[in-house]
Parts: structure tokens; C-alpha cells; sequence
């Protein structure tokens, strides 16, 4: 490849753009936010390139690694400062860098009256850059470096606001939550470490088929929690609902592109360790089906815009781990969701963004209703993104979501039963909450007062942010289909994940597409009936328990205060405790028992000058006797 | 005369310096007294000369004789300044020194 040397560039320009805006200052008030979306669009460009160049070699010569040189060098350990530049990281750069893009020219917009938005955007290049760098290292070790700088990143951006409490909150939730994971990743690699004594991908990946059994399950649990950790699957996924508190543009680029999809990258890349360890397969699928659940359960109850949008980003993201989770068929399809998600999940939350801008910074969907009308156009990219993540054919999550639904279908024994019902059910149950929020945002009657006090004047967003709306949501019409064409994304990431063997499922696909189809037909017209024909309560009513539970994320934070935080705090007041009583207490016995000693002492500087040359005499006395003793 | 009997004069000498020092509170006798306890080890030395047929001895004390010499000027000069803003040249009266 001869464009191969472009590759750190990726990460070098959008670093380069937050540099410069970190370091400038306010001097680069006035022209930071260009320069920021001109590092992003040049980081896209450099990636079309590299794509251009890739796409001309024949499909076994697609890998390539672009060595920077050694990084460390420790005993027997050598990392290098290399970068893979294959289908699967040239996939994360293209959606990154494009979906990216896309958010950075809405931010311009979107944070025009923030006083820091240059600022924000010297943190947008750093979220983008720390992703690429992610996704591009060829090492454990410097993925790590890129998954610890999208940490960083976020937990500036999502406490972006940070005037306010709950925002500063949010912020350290969502980078403590994310620590319990990069331990997990710390452990995998001392694992690595210890087996392999290399942490680069050729040499891990390649030694995986040698490994016991137990040593591959441990590696593969603890690349679990880590992309738990990241891509806020449960256990770890109460962050995610908290990290709203970021201006929409953040939130719009962790759930599109950076960020959440950094689990589904590190267990799709690291996929030979789970082949060689079937139960930690199976875990990976089951915390897929879960958060599946969990987070389209939530999502049915939440009132907030945002916030829905968050559980259904959970609720995909539990999709995609569960494809991880089926081995080889799924592979490739996880990805394929990934790439559409980003796309209809970034138009759906730009399309938030857009709706709160017109509505005050309103995000409590029992205030809108009948917005349709003011705000057509993100009515219509909004819409499309809906149908996108129903799986409507032909849009573009049909060709990805089926195809999980269809792959969780194979197999033998109990387990297509249980993955396949999941992701069935969870399919209805995606298309009735992503249909309510619809149907009460865009639908029905009004429910915002146009006059008075708090009155509201919906609007449409400036040019600059439907710009962005538009081409996502052609993206989320058409990029499932275009990618489907003869197979195409399969064969393309083929050089990666393999070839999979087809497997017919246990249900007739034509059964499976149809149950499908009537799921979601029946829980979008549910949805219809309850929200869009029905008069929508403006305060939200008493419920079962299971919607009251839901509107709480299912007692995600009661429990990890109970679990976590509770014992957590006992233990540190035990540690106070006997710290002060035993070692503080040891120390300062010790340190009065000195002034004692010293307050004794003091007695004999009296200040007599014939005492002092008593007490010499007497010194030399002692001095002679010595002396004389030890001479006879 | 053995000549270990100016030695047993100059441990009597030094004694009696010594007791001068540490019982008499009036500066100038003391400093007479370490004056005494001074020369009374000069008078050993050149005995202990004498006696190894050294002269390391009668050197050393020379550089006694300088070192008491420049001694005496500076202690005086200290005694009388405090002679005059104390009114007293006790040195129980100085005392201030003390932890």
C-alpha cells in the first residue's frame, strides 16, 4: 500500500486541531470552531484515501501494519507505535471521521451563543482523535492509550456544562463507571502478558488458538467488562442515561460513533480469544440479550427525549454484543448494525438536539406533541431514522437488525430459542418506544403553551444544523442496502472476522422476517393508538410497577449503590477508622514521646555557664576513666 | 627530683583552675581560673617534652600562649561590655542563653 503512511495522520490532525485550540486559547475564539471541523473533514479525507488505496488491492493483501517505530522497550517486552490499517479499522475511521463530521459542522450551530465553544470543540477533536487512535493501534497496549483518551474525552464533554451540579455528576458517573471496565483491560493484558509475552494483535490473536482453555475464558470475561464498561452494557451501563447531561452534539457522537461502539470493536477485533472460549462466547451473547431488554424496557418509560434516545442506544449496542457473542455468522453483522446505528442514532439525536432548540432546551416529551408541523424537516430526517432503527425495509436497519435476528436464530440446542426470542421480542419492543417517542414529539395534539408565560415559539433549526440532519438521515435510507448489495460489507470485512460459513436457522428466514415485520408493525401501532390518537397525560401517570421501575432504569443506581457504593463507603470508614486509632495514634505516641524526652532534656540548658563547664569536666572525667580502663 | 612532680603540680594547678571556674561567680576570677587551668596544661606539655625528649610539646604550648592571649583580649572586651549594661559581672547574672 503506498498511502499506508498516512495512517498516523488520522490521529495526528484532530490531535493536532485540539492542541491548537487548548493551547491558543481565546485567542482562537473567533475561528476555533472551523478549525475543528476542518481537522475532522481533513481526518475523513485522508480515510477516503486510504480507503481509495485499499480498495484496489485484491482481499488477502488488505491488512496492513504501519510501524512508527518501538514505543517501549521493557525486558523481553517490545510494543511498537504501529498502526492496522485493515477493513475493520478502516470501517471505524470512515464512519468516525464522516458521522464526526457531520457533528462537528452541527455543533458550529448548535453552541454558536456558548461562550467555551471553542473549547468544546478542541474536546470534540480530542474524542475524535483518541477514537482513531483506538481504533488504528496495533497493540493492546496503545488501543488502550486511545480508550483511556475517549474516556477522558467524554468525561469532559458529558461535564461540559459543569455549572451545574448533576452535569459535573453525570460526567465523573460516566468516567468511574468506564474505570471499573479499563480494568478489565488492564487484566486482559497482564493475561496476554503472562501467556503470549506480546500484547500486539498479530501475536495475541495468532497465539489464541494455543491457549487452555481456562486462560482464553479469563482473557475474554475481562475484555468483556472492559467493553461493558465502554459501551455501557450491563452491568455497567448506568452512565449512559446520566451522561445526557452533555450537550446533544456529545451525546450524538458517543452513541453514534465514538465511544459506545469501542466495546463491540475490542470483542469483534479480539474474536479469535473468544472462539477459543466458548463460555466466555456465551457470556458476551447473554449481556448482549440482556442489555438488549434492559435498555428497550427503559426506554418505553422514559419521558425525557434524550434519555429514551439513550436506553435505545443501549438497547443496539445490546444487539451488537450479541451478534459478537455468536461467533463467526455474527461478526460481521455486529459491525454492519454498528455502521447503520451510527448513522440513524446520530440523525435521532441531532434531530433531538434540533427539537430542543426549538423548544427552550426542553427535552420532556409530555410538553411536545404536534411538532410535525413547525419543525418539518427534522420531522422528516427524524422520521427516517425511525423507520431506519424499526427495521423497516428497505430501510437501513432492516438489512443489519434482521440479520442479527436471523443469526441469534442458528444453532443448536437451547440457545437460538433464548437469543432468537430476545432479539424478536426486543425488536417489537424497539419499535413500540422508538414509535412513542415519535408519535409524542412529532404527533398528536399540542401539548406547549404558544402564548403567556412559558409560552414557545418552535422553529426550525438554522441551516448549518439540518445540513447534517439531511445527509444522515439519506444515510440511514439508503446505506443498508447500498452496503448489502451482492454481500458486499460481509466479503469486505472477510480479510478480518473471516469467512463465515452459512447456517441454515432454526425457523425458516421467511418465518423469522415476517414475525419480525408483525412485531414491529404491532408495537408501532400500539404506540400509535397510545400516543398519536389518545390524548397524552402532560403529567405522567400512575403506573404498574413495571413502568415505575423502568422510569427509574429498572433500579440500576439503587442497586449499585447498595452493591457497590454501600459496602465501598463501609470499607473506606473501616480503613479511616482503624487508620486513626492505630497507625495515627502509634505516630503521634511516638512523636509526644519525643517532646517528652526533649522537655527533659531542656532542664539541663539552664543557661549557667558554670553548669555547662561542670558538665564538660565531668564529660572529660568519664573520658579519662574510659580511657584508663580500657588501658589496664 | 623525679620530674613527674611537675606533673602532679600541674594536675594540682589544673584542679584548682577548675574549681575556680565552676564555683566563683565573679567573671574575671573565672576567666583567671580557666587561665590557670590553661597554663597548668602548658606545664605539662613541656614536661611530657622533657620527658620524650620531643619537642612537640614545647610547641604546643606556644600556640596555647597565642591562642590564651588572643582569648583573654576577646573575653574581656566581652566581660566589660557586659560590665556595662548590666552593672554586674556575674555570670549567673548571663543566663539568658538557655533552651
Amino acid at each position: 500500500m503506498q498511502t499506508l503512511g498516512l495512517a498516523p495522520w488520522l490521529v495526528g490532525l484532530p490531535l493536532a486541531g485540539a492542541a491548537v485550540l487548548l493551547l491558543g486559547g481565546r485567542r482562537t475564539d473567533r475561528w476555533g470552531h472551523w478549525l475543528g471541523v476542518l481537522a475532522s473533514t481533513a481526518a475523513f479525507a485522508v480515510g477516503l484515501v486510504l480507503l481509495a488505496d485499499v480498495l484496489r488491492l485484491p482481499a488477502d493483501e488488505r491488512v496492513a501494519v504501519h510501524s512508527l517505530g518501538t514505543w517501549l522497550e521493557v525486558g523481553t517486552l517490545q510494543v511498537d507505535a504501529a498502526f492496522r490499517v485493515d477493513p475493520l479499522s478502516l470501517t471505524f475511521v470512515l464512519l468516525v471521521t464522516f458521522v464526526g463530521t457531520l457533528i462537528h459542522l452541527y455543533s458550529v450551530a448548535y453552541m454558536a451563543h456558548d461562550v467555551d465553544r471553542r473549547r468544546f470543540f478542541a474536546y470534540l477533536n480530542l474524542f475524535v482523535a483518541a477514537m482513531l487512535l483506538l481504533v488504528l493501534a496495533d497493540s493492546y497496549l496503545l488501543l488502550f492509550v486511545g480508550w483511556e483518551g475517549v474516556g477522558v474525552a467524554s468525561f469532559l464533554l458529558i461535564g461540559f456544562w459543569d455549572h451545574r451540579r448533576e452535569n459535573a455528576v453525570a460526567g465523573k458517573k460516566a468516567f468511574v463507571m468506564n474505570r471499573v471496565g479499563d480494568m478489565g483491560l488492564i487484566v486482559a493484558m497482564m493475561l496476554m502478558l503472562w501467556q503470549v509475552g506480546s500484547l500486539s494483535f498479530g501475536d495475541v490473536l495468532g497465539a489464541a488458538g494455543g491457549m487452555s482453555t481456562g486462560v482464553a475464558t479469563a482473557i475474554g470475561l475481562m475484555l468483556l467488562l472492559a467493553a461493558c464498561g465502554k459501551s455501557a452494557q450491563f452491568p455497567l451501563q448506568a452512565w449512559l442515561g446520566d451522561a445526557m447531561a452533555g450537550p446533544t452534539p456529545v451525546s450524538a457522537l458517543i452513541h453514534a460513533a465514538t465511544m459506545v461502539t469501542a466495546g463491540v470493536y475490542l470483542l469483534v477485533r479480539s474474536a479469535p480469544v473468544l472462539e477459543a472460549a466458548p463460555t466466555a462466547q456465551l457470556v458476551v451473547a447473554v449481556v448482549g440479550a440482556v442489555t438488549l431488554l434492559f435498555g428497550a424496557v427503559v426506554g418505553c418509560a422514559k419521558d425525557d427525549i434524550k434519555k429514551a434516545l439513550a436506553a435505545s442506544t443501549m438497547s443496539q449496542i445490546g444487539y451488537m454484543m450479541l451478534a459478537a457473542g455468536l461467533g463467526p455468522i455474527g461478526y460481521a453483522f455486529a459491525i454492519f448494525h454498528l455502521v447503520t446505528h451510527g448513522f440513524f442514532k446520530a440523525g435521532l439525536f441531532l434531530g433531538a438536539g434540533s427539537v430542543m432548540h426549538a423548544m427552550d432546551d426542553s427535552v420532556d416529551m409530555r410538553r411536545f406533541g404536534g411538532l410535525g408541523r413547525a419543525l418539518p424537516v427534522t420531522a422528516v430526517t427524524m422520521g427516517l431514522g425511525w423507520l431506519a432503527i424499526l427495521g423497516v425495509p428497505p430501510f437501513s436497519g432492516y438489512w443489519s437488525k434482521d440479520k442479527i435476528i436471523e443469526a441469534a436464530f442458528v444453532g443448536e440446542g437451547w440457545r437460538p430459542w433464548v437469543f432468537g426470542t430476545v432479539a424478536l421480542v426486543g425488536a417489537g419492543i424497539t419499535a413500540f418506544y422508538m414509535s412513542r417517542l415519535f408519535f409524542m414529539t412529532f404527533a398528536g395534539r399540542r401539548r406547549w403553551e404558544s402564548e403567556g408565560e412559558g409560552a414557545r415559539h418552535p422553529h426550525e433549526a438554522p441551516f448549518l444544523m439540518r445540513l447534517p440532519m439531511i445527509v444522515l438521515a439519506v444515510g440511514s435510507v439508503a446505506l443498508g442496502g447500498l452496503l448489502t448489495l451482492g454481500g458486499g460489507f460481509t466479503t469486505w470485512l472477510e480479510p478480518v472476522v473471516g469467512h463465515a460459513e452459512h447456517h441454515d436457522p432454526v425457523l425458516p428466514v421467511w418465518l423469522i422476517i415476517t414475525l419480525t415485520l408483525v412485531l414491529v408493525v404491532l408495537g408501532a401501532a400500539l404506540a400509535f393508538r397510545l400516543y398519536a390518537v389518545q390524548q397524552v397525560p402532560v403529567e405522567p401517570p400512575a403506573s404498574n410497577a413495571l413502568v415505575r421501575a423502568a422510569r427509574r432504569d429498572l433500579y440500576q443506581d439503587p442497586v449499585n449503590e447498595t452493591l457497590a457504593m454501600l459496602p465501598g463507603q463501609v470499607a473506606t470508614r473501616t480503613l479511616v477508622y482503624a487508620d486513626r486509632t492505630v497507625v495515627d495514634s502509634a505516630f503521634l505516641r511516638l512523636a509526644s514521646g519525643v517532646r517528652r524526652a526533649g522537655d527533659g532534656l531542656r532542664r539541663s540548658q539552664n543557661g549557667y555557664v558554670r553548669s555547662y563547664a561542670a558538665t564538660t569536666l565531668g564529660g572529660l572525667l568519664v573520658v579519662a576513666a574510659v580511657v584508663w580502663a580500657l588501658a589496664y | 627530683m623525679p620530674i613527674t612532680n611537675y606533673l602532679v603540680l600541674a594536675g594540682i594547678l589544673f584542679a584548682i583552675g577548675a574549681t575556680t571556674v565552676m564555683l566563683r561567680r565573679n567573671a574575671i576570677v573565672v576567666f583567671m581560673g580557666v587561665e590557670l587551668m590553661l597554663n597548668a596544661t602548658n606545664l605539662a606539655f613541656v614536661t611530657f617534652a622533657r620527658i620524650h625528649g620531643d619537642l612537640t610539646g614545647q610547641v604546643l604550648a606556644f600556640f596555647v600562649m597565642v591562642v590564651a592571649a588572643a582569648e583573654v583580649v576577646v573575653g574581656l572586651a566581652i566581660i566589660v561590655t557586659i560590665f556595662r549594661t548590666r552593672r554586674s559581672a556575674s555570670v549567673d547574672d548571663v543566663n539568658l542563653l538557655k533552651g
